[in-house]
């Protein structure tokens, strides 16, 4: 079977590394950092505007993927609930001695909160490793895309993307 | 039979009909739109996602924000509705009307065509059981009506109709448990079906399903992986529990009135099948009847809404409400728009429909 977005729905570690939204191992070990998992050109561009430091560029043409400017990224989570696509996450590698956070896009209900244990998942929905949530933050300017930071093992760190769905109350 | 006078009618009122009504309004056009459903917004409320897009095409909104914000704006301009009025023909002394139960005659100087399209439907053994239903039913009961088709769905296609409904449903509080896609490729958008696989639905390319069971209504479905020429191969079949199926594979435009008013039609796959043939201001072959939206070929509602002020732009310059100097500037800045959305596929298949338009009226004069 062929692998990749287009096919899998899961970018291969190709296109993770092609991927101009984001950062290098460096940058991501000197705090926290936006990751835009755009690989497609869709033409959009509410990132890019979402950004207080003009960080994320795409241009006049918006049918492009957004590039990071990782340098200039302060990791201020802005462009998060911005994302229609839901792509963009903020990893923080110094978070702790032994935890990285994520905070990632949320549009199910019930919402997690804060000093919950939670599955982290991967890019395949499979859980990863567990993790307590940090803070779920609801803002109204989000429309319903809530923000949940997540804290886990640093040895996890590229992999989790997400959280297992919270069970609902039964239907 | 009641007959009134209007001078632009526009049919259907979804993203490009109320676009088309803001423009042609705003130029200062009597308009009135007529709409076979009970609100004003088409498949806009449907749509509980962020939209993509520019600031210019209400980018990051989601769908029935956009909605309301339109019709709103159509309504405060002054536009008139007839909604629950189904229009059932267009005749040379008028459109004809169901209202209020009533037949009746509006005799209109132009009229617009924003009908949209339908859901294509697919056929295999069992595939009229009760709880098959399309995407866009599905969207009705989650988004619309807050009811939950089922508990656990398979959704037969992956374009970003599919793909958005797995994702729909999910948050309405269903378990999708596949989403099965013909073709080798995802058919939507990679960050669509990245939101559903980290939700852990999975996507089966080169797949179908080739039979559905169940005594009263789904209880399961028999999927295949399928050859290179597509047929199914055999031993690959696989039984899956569902209590419903989507069906998200494909739509056509919904161009009865247009084929009953005697517009010539060009095939173009690419846009969804049989398509009207309009010149660059969104005018059919017939010269009082425009068209915008998917009724000209199946694509996203950001460009339908261009469409729609495209048409609604062209009606009031040829009504002499607007300066063609005047109107040409707003159809350009919609065009601009338009083509910042644009792939090069839709590009393809748009300038061989303008070109058969010309191609068309020039044998004709």
């Amino acid at each position: 079977m062929r692998e990749g977005i287009s096919y899998t729905g899961i970018p291969t570690e190709r296109e993770l590394k092609d991927c101009a939204g984001i950062p290098d191992e460096g940058r991501m070990a000197r705090g926290p950092v936006a990751c835009i998992e755009c690989v497609q050109c869709i033409p959009c561009n509410p990132c890019e505007s979402a950004c207080p430091v003009g960080a994320i560029t795409i241009g006049d043409k918006i049918s492009k993927a957004p590039v990071l400017n990782a340098e200039l990224c302060i990791g201020c989570g802005s462009c998060i609930a911005q994302c229609p696509g839901l792509a963009i996450t903020v990893i923080d590698k110094t978070y702790s001695d032994t935890l990285t956070s994520l905070s990632f896009p949320y549009e199910y209900l019930p919402l997690p909160k804060a000093g919950d244990a939670v599955d982290a998942v991967g890019r395949d929905g499979n859980t990863v490793c567990g993790a307590k949530v940090v803070s779920v933050s609801d803002r109204p300017e989000n429309h319903g895309t809530v923000v949940v930071t997540i804290a886990f093992d640093k040895a996890y760190s590229g992999r989790v993307k997400s959280i297992k769905r919270l069970p609902g109350r039964e239907l | 039979m009641k007959t009134y006078e209007k001078e632009i009618v526009i049919i259907g009122s979804g993203p490009a009909g109320l676009c088309a009504a803001i423009e042609a309004r705003k130029a200062g056009c009597q308009v009135l739109v007529v709409d076979e459903n009970r609100r004003a917004g088409g498949q806009l409320f449907k749509q509980i996602h962020k939209f993509f897009g520019s600031g210019k095409h209400h980018a990051g909104m989601r769908g029935f924000d956009i909605a309301r914000e339109i019709y709103a704006e159509a309504d405060a301009l002054g536009v008139e509705f007839w909604l629950e009025c189904v229009a059932y023909g267009i005749f040379n002394d008028g459109i004809g009307l169901v209202k209020n139960g009533k037949c009746c005659l509006v005799k209109a100087r132009r009229i617009i065509v924003a009908t949209g399209g339908s859901e294509d439907p697919v056929a295999f053994p069992g595939s009229t059981l009760p709880g098959i239903i399309t995407a866009g039913a599905a969207q009705t009961m989650a988004n619309v009506e807050r009811v939950l088709p089922g508990r656990r769905i398979a959704i037969l296609g992956s374009g970003n109709v599919g793909l958005i409904v797995a994702y729909q449903l999910m948050q309405a509080g269903a378990e999708v448990c596949a989403v099965i896609e013909r073709a080798e490729k995802i058919g939507g958008y990679g960050v669509h079906a990245a939101k559903i696989r980290r939700a852990g639905v999975p996507i089966m390319t080169r797949s179908t399903v080739i039979r559905a069971r169940g005594t009263d209504c789904l209880e399961e479905i028999v999927i295949a992986q399928l050859d290179d020429n597509g047929k199914p191969i055999e031993g690959s079949e696989k039984t899956l529990m569902a209590d419903t199926l989507c069906i998200a594979a494909g739509m056509t435009p919904m161009s009865e009135l247009l084929w009953q008013a005697g517009v010539k039609f060009d095939y173009i796959p690419e846009l969804g099948g049989f398509v009207p043939l309009h010149d660059g201001s969104m005018k059919t072959t017939i010269d009082e009847l425009y068209v915008a939206g998917d009724v000209t070929g199946i694509e996203e509602a950001p460009i339908a809404m261009e469409e729609g002020r495209l048409a609604g732009i062209s009606v009031a310059v040829a009504e002499g409400r607007l300066a063609a100097a005047d109107g040409e500037k707003l159809r350009v800045e919609a065009l601009e728009r338009i083509s910042a959305l644009e792939c090069d596929g839709r590009k393809a298949a748009k300038h061989r429909q303008l070109s058969e338009m010309q191609l068309c009226c020039g044998k004709e004069r």
